[in-house]
């Protein structure tokens, strides 16, 4: 869980960086895109990179849904019968208890995300090459916008409980790890958001 | 006071179980939790009923014998033992429920009794320093940092009684655990033993059933003795450091 | 005056300290035993009863030694046993502080603080091992106090003027007993300890005048089993539930010792309880245990109560000048530490003659106001910080500003199965260790001293003598179909099931109360004559009234703990009235055994070593019969214990 879920985040955050280019406008948005896929060359031939690129992270997502599977099954093997006393309140916040849900409602939403982004299926204005385009279309959509700050905070929620966890996992027990790991996730998510906002604010496109 | 009690009465581990409710008078604030359970038993008897099992001996908070769950919270609304636990903490008319601990590596073993010989097991896989009765060097011969001797009683402070396991969402162990581990690991004495008593020690505590821990720290917002968060984070490094 | 509840039986005495200077006793001793060849010593089962201190330690050596130990205790876990609950340290004569301390010192502190009814060979062997024990738990990674340079702290403790107590916050009890019952649990998982955990010994087997096993009842399954062993080691704890207030918990007991007893294990002293002076007072009828604080509290506490009578003032609202800080006033140079039946007694005289403050005026202050203003409260909280939480918990007062209530309570019984050197009873085979055994505090046990001979009977002194014993003797297999075990087998289920069927209207509790309440009244912390004639008519009524009219709900086959409860209760009344009758024959003060009729002109306990300088050895029959062990001292002269 731990391994898999901060590769992720590493993704994450390059991913968010990436984003942040819109706000340079069309060109330099479009040039990073049309970079990635020529990261390599001439060794590689075009767009290799970005394919083991999405391999590698679609391995990761893949392993950690596995792996929270396997420690779902455990847990409840672990407790058998439960407690009659109401569901019992967390007493350390939202997010650790919305791990599990949380993070079946961000896998489903990384499928509409790729299918409308990446793929362009679900999404009307899709212009092959130009995602700045795909981007400031899209979020000129209101609920597009509301599905995504949605998904964006869960994000949050998720990467709050689960950086900190993932490192405790790994043996960091410094009395810092929980701030830390709020500090990414907020730098994060804070990145995701900037881009619809900036969409809707005008400020782009 | 006048509380309802509703407790898990069960007679045995081939029965199924069930919540009943009991009336119980005249409990005074300053009775313990326990003190009231026992008002409620001598009440039972005297009807010709049977008494609600529960394990408790010290009743000073030290021996980690006793321990329910108390509206949902393991040893109840204070961060105590059961036994430590006071009616004052109640109001008259409360509906109480008492819930024995819950967790496949704690079979029920009738009302309110459960079996832990899970937790003896997890330490008699490593939870020691060998060290033969007549082998021991002189007490001064290896000093102690005052700091290490302070962390490794902050963790060998544990009563065992459970709870974080009744309390985790997941019915993991880790927190007795990893205490044992770093009271042992964090010594001196203990360095020798420190890669193989961490790795049977997980091994054993695997094998019980006790769930996965997902750092939700639950487990420390019921441990009567305060055990500290981030012991956990340490079974995990000496894990991984084992296991390269 | 006669006496007629006894018979008087031929003196008792110890065959095996060695006869050569006290110094060298031991080490003679050990040289003198008979060794078992280790790769014999399989072959061999011996039975442990008991996890606390003593029983954890001996198990754990015992099968480190090669032996096939077979130990039991009543808790779901070894690690509950009540030694778990100490709070304040553990004596040692390292003289680690170079501040005068020795071996000889602790011995003869021991000797003195037991008010000269102990013996010296045994007193002498416990504090030259007493710097073992620390090593020993070091080793094993107890987690004792330590300097800023990493060696170990101490502290002065309890009547004694060294710093010679070693230390683990609040709760050196449980460390020391995490540590034996560590090196147990180890044991175990190599497969030489077999260990019955919730399992409760109900008889001893005696087979042809030797202890060669006992019946037990698996509390969860109710199934009564036996095991056969060459020896049988109890180390079961204290009688001090028999006043059934009492800082012990709640399932102490004293079935072992006195089932052994009955079948011909001698019994010393059993008048000896201590009372410890600093427990928080009882709220009221509901109360089902005492709490002791730390005596360690004594040392930056001040005692007092108001000067006038019924005083409902509250504490901040008297005075200087309106307080008696009466051990101050009486002990001069001791002051707030003399010894614990001193400052028990001084409480109880002030509560007696209307000083006492709190429900019932039960209790005198406790005052760390002083301390506060002088060391300032960080000094205060690091000391005691735990102390003080969980007198809050209970009392819902804050002693950082109101004084504490403190008052005595039941804590420790110096009395127990009579043992020899070799911690032999007079039963062979059967040896009895910890607080179970009579045998090294005297009339009165010093703060601190209780982990130590626990820890030294277990690790060091028992597994050496049975060796001897083991080796000395051949053994014939006892099948289970000899008519002895058989016959205590039926014994005991027939107990079990006559408690079960008498179906009369009373708790076990409520007699239990009640005898606890009688013996409190008149064979606590002071005794005199006619209340202890009063009592012994009243327990074989109380006695006869159980057998008629307790009422245990349930079957013998599950987990049924009034069964359990009834089953200790009825072994209480039955060893309450030996206690009376050793009380009443006692015609004199020491320690904790106080007669009103014999004190010195300040009230103080006044011996009379004419006639009492022994041990009172308590053989089992229709009328108990007395048997003497005469004391000799030459090596500590008795004085009149003086703390002014």
């Amino acid at each position: 869980m731990a391994v898999t879920g901060l590769v992720i985040v590493a993704y994450l955050f390059a991913h968010m960086l990436g984003n942040l280019k819109v706000f340079l406008g069309a060109d330099a948005m479009n040039e990073y895109a049309a970079w990635l896929r020529r990261i390599g060359e001439p060794a590689l031939p075009m767009g290799v990179f970005l394919w083991v690129m999405r391999c590698g992270l679609l391995l990761m997502v893949a392993l950690h849904i596995v792996a929270a599977a396997q420690l779902t099954s455990r847990d409840r093997r672990a407790r058998r019968v439960g407690y009659v006393h109401g569901r019992r309140r967390s007493l350390r916040g939202f997010a650790p208890s919305t791990m599990r849900w949380g993070g079946v409602t961000l896998a489903l939403y990384v499928v509409w995300h790729v299918l409308d982004l990446t793929v362009g299926v679900a999404n009307r204005d899709y212009v092959e090459a130009d995602p700045y385009h795909n981007v400031v279309a899209d979020f000129s959509v209101w609920w597009v916008d509301a599905l995504y700050v949605v998904a964006m905070l869960m994000l949050g929620l998720h990467l709050n409980h689960g950086i900190a966890s993932a490192a405790r996992t790994l043996g960091l027990a410094g009395g810092r790890v929980g701030i830390v790991g709020t500090l990414v996730a907020v730098v994060i998510t804070a990145g995701f958001l900037a881009v619809p906002i900036g969409v809707m604010a005008g400020l782009v496109g | 006071m006048k509380l309802t009690v509703r407790i898990w009465r069960q007679s045995g581990s081939g029965d199924r179980g069930r919540m009943v409710s009991y009336a119980v008078q005249d409990i005074r604030p300053e009775m313990s939790f326990l003190e009231m359970l026992d008002v409620l038993n001598q009440d039972l008897i005297t009807n010709g009923e049977d008494p609600v099992a529960f394990d408790h001996d010290c009743r000073e908070g030290i021996c980690g014998a006793c321990g329910v769950v108390i509206n949902g919270r393991a040893h109840g609304p204070e961060q105590t033992t059961t036994c430590q636990l006071h009616m004052r903490a109640f109001r008259d008319g409360d509906v109480i429920d008492v819930e024995p601990w819950r967790a496949t590596g704690f079979p029920v073993v009738k009302d309110l009794v459960v079996d832990r010989s899970a937790l003896d097991r997890i330490v008699q896989a490593g939870g020691y320093i060998t060290a033969p009765t007549g082998s021991a060097p002189e007490a001064h011969a290896i000093p102690v940092p005052k700091h290490d001797a302070e962390l490794a009683f902050d963790n060998a402070t544990c009563i065992g009684c459970g709870a974080c396991v009744a309390a985790c969402p997941n019915g993991s162990a880790m927190l007795f655990t990893s205490a044992k581990v770093t009271h042992l690991n964090v010594l001196p004495q203990g360095r020798p033993e420190r890669e193989q008593r961490v790795l049977d020690m997980v091994a054993a505590m695997d094998d019980e059933g006790f769930g996965g821990c997902t750092n939700t720290g639950e487990c420390v917002k019921s441990c009567p003795k305060e055990l500290p968060f981030a012991s956990i984070a340490r079974l995990n490094r000496e894990f991984l450091r084992a296991s390269r | 005056m006669s006496v007629v509840q006894h018979h008087v039986g031929r003196p008792v005495s110890d065959t095996k300290a060695p006869d050569v200077a006290l110094e060298r006793r031991w080490d003679e001793r050990r040289f003198t035993a008979k060794l078992v060849n280790p790769a014999n010593r399989r072959r061999h089962r011996v039975i442990v009863v008991g996890t606390g201190l003593a029983g954890a330690s001996a198990g754990a050596t015992l099968a480190e030694q090669g032996y096939h130990v077979v130990q039991l205790c009543f808790q779901d876990s070894p690690r509950r046993a009540h030694s778990v609950a100490a709070q304040g340290g553990i004596n040692a004569a390292k003289n680690y502080r170079n501040d005068g301390d020795s071996v000889h010192r602790l011995f003869y502190d021991t000797v003195k603080g037991g008010d000269f009814r102990s013996r010296e060979s045994n007193v002498y062997r416990l504090a030259e091992i007493s710097t073992q024990i620390i090593d020993q738990a070091v080793a094993q990674g107890v987690p004792f106090a330590r300097e800023y340079g990493g060696l170990l702290d101490t502290r002065s403790f309890g009547g004694v003027q060294v710093q010679r107590t070693f230390y683990a916050r609040g709760q050196t009890g449980q460390q020391l007993l995490l540590g034996a019952y560590q090196a147990l649990s180890r044991q175990i998982d190599a497969g030489r300890v077999e260990m019955h955990a919730r399992t409760e010994m109900l008889d001893l087997i005696v087979v042809d005048g030797r202890a060669r096993g006992i019946i037990a009842r698996n509390l969860v399954t109710g199934q009564i089993t036996t095991h056969v062993a060459d020896a049988v080691v109890l180390a079961t704890g204290g009688y001090g539930n028999v006043f059934y207030l009492s800082t012990n918990a709640k399932g102490s007991n004293a079935s072992a010792i006195w089932r052994a007893h009955r079948r011909g294990a001698y019994f010393a002293n059993p008048c000896f309880t201590q009372i410890h002076p600093t427990c928080i007072p009882r709220s009221g009828v509901h109360q089902s245990k005492l709490t002791l604080m730390s005596e360690s509290l004594r040392n930056d506490g001040r005692i007092w109560v108001p000067k006038v009578q019924g005083d409902t003032r509250s504490p901040d609202q008297i005075p200087m000048d309106e307080r008696d800080y009466y051990l101050e006033r009486m002990y001069p140079s001791f002051g707030n530490l003399v010894p614990r039946d001193i400052a028990s007694r001084a409480a109880k005289n002030q509560c007696d003659a209307g000083f006492g403050v709190g429900p019932g005026g039960l209790g005198v202050y406790l005052d760390f106001g002083d301390a506060i203003q002088e060391l300032g409260r960080p000094a205060i909280e690091a000391r005691y910080g735990n102390l003080f939480d969980m007198y809050q918990r209970i009392t819902a007062e804050d002693p950082y500003q109101v004084p504490m209530r403190i008052y005595p309570a039941i804590h420790y019984t110096m009395g127990g199965l009579w043992v020899d050197y070799d911690l032999q009873s007079t039963v062979p085979g059967l040896f009895v260790i910890g607080e179970a055994n009579f045998s090294d505090h005297g009339a009165n046990r010093l703060g601190a001293s209780a982990l130590m001979q626990g820890l030294a009977d277990g690790y060091f002194v028992v597994p050496t003598t049975i060796n001897d014993y083991i080796g000395s003797n051949t053994f014939d297999a006892v099948p289970a179909a000899h008519p002895t075990v058989q016959q205590t087998q039926r014994d005991g289920q027939a107990r079990l099931e006559r408690l079960l069927s008498i179906g009369g209207t009373r708790t076990v509790d409520s007699f239990h109360r009640e005898l606890g309440l009688l013996l409190w009244d008149h064979c606590g912390m002071s005794r005199n004559e006619s209340g202890l004639r009063e009592a012994l008519e009243r327990v074989p009524e109380l006695r006869a009234d159980f057998w008629h009219s307790v009422r245990v709900p349930g079957e013998g086959a599950e987990l049924n703990q009034e069964l359990e409860k009834a089953n200790r209760v009825a072994d209480f009344l039955e060893l309450a009235e030996l206690m009376l009758v050793d009380a009443l024959v006692r015609e004199e003060s020491c320690g904790g055994h106080f007669r009103e009729e014999h004190q010195t002109a300040a009230g103080e306990a006044l011996r009379d070593d004419a006639r009492f300088s022994h041990v009172a050895v308590w053989e089992h029959g229709d009328r108990p019969v007395l048997h003497r062990e005469e004391l000799t001292f030459d090596h500590v002269r008795p004085t009149q214990r003086s703390y002014t």
